[in-house]
């Protein structure tokens, strides 16, 4: 079901630690329901583990997106931005924003699969 | 699920926007027994029906229904509720469920001067279910004798459901043409595993409260609570047609017709954002900079893919083209006033 290959945090997002892409999970698009808008964050912007960084919002509700680790925005996945619906149909596979990490340290914190399927339980 | 007036609620089943398409083009089932009853009789029940609320009830046959506002002495609401004349001196109101203690409390203090009326809360009598939706007619006319076809809009007829004596009235919350069928509790599973088997092969799907508020958005039906309530009157709401004019005196009557007289300081307005943004209720709205109330209702529309609202504007500036703002999270995103209602069915 989660990826074995990417991390996850509390807040019900993934990250690809090997490319720095992160999206929400699953379990979080199952949560929102159907999916609408998405405020992303800029190419350049410098977030903290933890800070606001954009939103989601579906029809019945909006949620924020937080940076899963410190760095800068390396990339922005405007097509996704376009479509935010695909986030309903593969949340796994539409990736958000890509994040160079700024401490690496940082990733030992977040969750792998199995205890990310644990907390979802 | 979710706790709505001390209901256990779905708000969705398959998918909010699923349900909503559903109702649009094919048909949907509501689960509504949460909405409240409360009946009138007694010789003198029509008076007290007109004296309590702002349409003329003297208009109803019996088996029709109407809208109408249970109305405080400022003309605002207690609730806004259906009014159907089961007999000439019997009427069954059906009102919010965030306000039936309330309403039935207001209600029997309303009807004390009118002699021979009694009042009863007559909610756990009834479960409601509500299939609404292009295929309603349809579906329903498998289970049932009754002639469908000839029920106009906002009236009803008894008759029987799936062997279940019950009322059928082709009212809804959607915009979409349909019925509501008002069952005992103890038979309400059957009347409802009845109509979504029948209802298979025109892909009828169970609706929850999330697809009936965006669908009663679009069709611009006011919500109590968001729309309108008690600091808003009738004719700010935008609902002059429910106020029975030439009927006589009924609580709130004078200053509704004085701010008739004098003009309106703020009416309520549909509006479509321009900037790409749902403007959600509570959110504050902005003319020129400055605070000019809040959005009432808003929501992004599965059907017609538009993030749409009310509010309540100054009367100078509720012209459909006007635009204003609205503060999303912090962000200033443009908007403009279209006339309601946003989503009218095809005729036929």
């Amino acid at each position: 079901m989660y990826p074995q290959t990417y991390k996850y945090t509390n807040d019900h997002e993934w990250i690809d630690l090997a490319t720095g892409r992160m999206g929400v999970t699953d379990y979080a698009q199952k949560q929102l329901g159907d999916i609408v808008f998405l405020e992303l964050p800029e190419v350049g912007k410098t977030v903290k583990k933890g800070e606001q960084m954009g939103s989601v919002e579906s029809v019945k509700a909006v949620s924020e997106i937080f940076a899963p680790v410190s760095g800068t925005i390396a990339e922005v996945n405007a097509g996704l931005a376009e479509k935010p619906e695909s986030i309903n149909l593969d949340a796994h596979g539409s990736w958000m924003v890509a994040i160079t990490p700024a401490d690496p340290a940082e990733a030992q914190e977040l969750l792998d699969a199995a205890q990310y399927a644990e907390l979802t339980k | 699920m979710e706790v709505f007036a001390g209901w256990d609620m779905p708000v969705e089943y398959s998918g909010l926007a699923v349900e909503h398409m559903a109702v649009r083009t094919r048909a949907g089932l509501f689960d509504v027994s949460h909405m409240g009853q409360v009946e009138l009789a007694g010789k003198d029940a029509l008076a007290a029906v007109q004296h309590m609320t702002s349409n003329d009830a003297g208009k109803l046959k019996i088996g029709q229904a109407q809208y109408s506002g249970l109305t405080t002495p400022a003309g605002t609401f207690v609730d806004d509720l259906l009014v159907y004349r089961f007999a000439t001196d019997h009427f069954l109101f059906v009102v919010n469920a965030s306000n039936v203690g309330k309403d039935f409390a207001w209600i029997t203090e309303q009807a004390k001067p009118f002699g021979d009326v009694s009042a009863v809360n007559t909610s756990a009598r009834y479960a409601l279910i509500a299939l609404q939706g292009p295929a309603a007619c349809d579906v329903l006319q498998t289970l049932t004798d009754v002639d469908l076809g000839a029920i106009a809009y906002y009236w009803f007829a008894h008759g029987e459901v799936a062997g279940v004596r019950v009322t059928i009235s082709r009212t809804g919350y959607t915009g979409e043409r349909g019925f509501e069928i008002f069952t005992p509790p103890q038979s309400a599973v059957r009347v409802w595993d009845a109509v979504l088997q029948a209802g298979r092969s025109a892909d009828v799907v169970p609706a929850g409260l999330g697809a009936r508020d965006t669908l009663r958005l679009e069709a611009a039906m006011r919500l109590y609570g968001n729309d309108i309530d008690d600091t808003t009157t009738v004719l700010e709401a935008d609902l002059e047609w429910i106020v029975g004019w030439d009927k006589g005196e009924f609580t709130g009557r004078a200053v509704l017709a004085d701010q008739k007289a004098r003009g309106l300081s703020r009416r309520i307005v549909g509006f479509e954002m321009v900037d790409r943004a749902i403007a959600r209720h509570g959110y504050d709205v902005y003319l020129d900079g400055a605070k000019a109330g809040t959005v009432t209702s808003g929501t992004q529309t599965p059907f017609m893919k538009k993030a749409i609202g009310m509010a309540y504007l100054p009367v100078a500036r509720t012209e459909p083209g006007t635009e204003f703002e609205v503060d999303v999270r912090g962000r200033r995103a443009k908007a403009r006033v279209v006339p309601l209602p946003f989503y009218k069915r095809p005729k036929g």
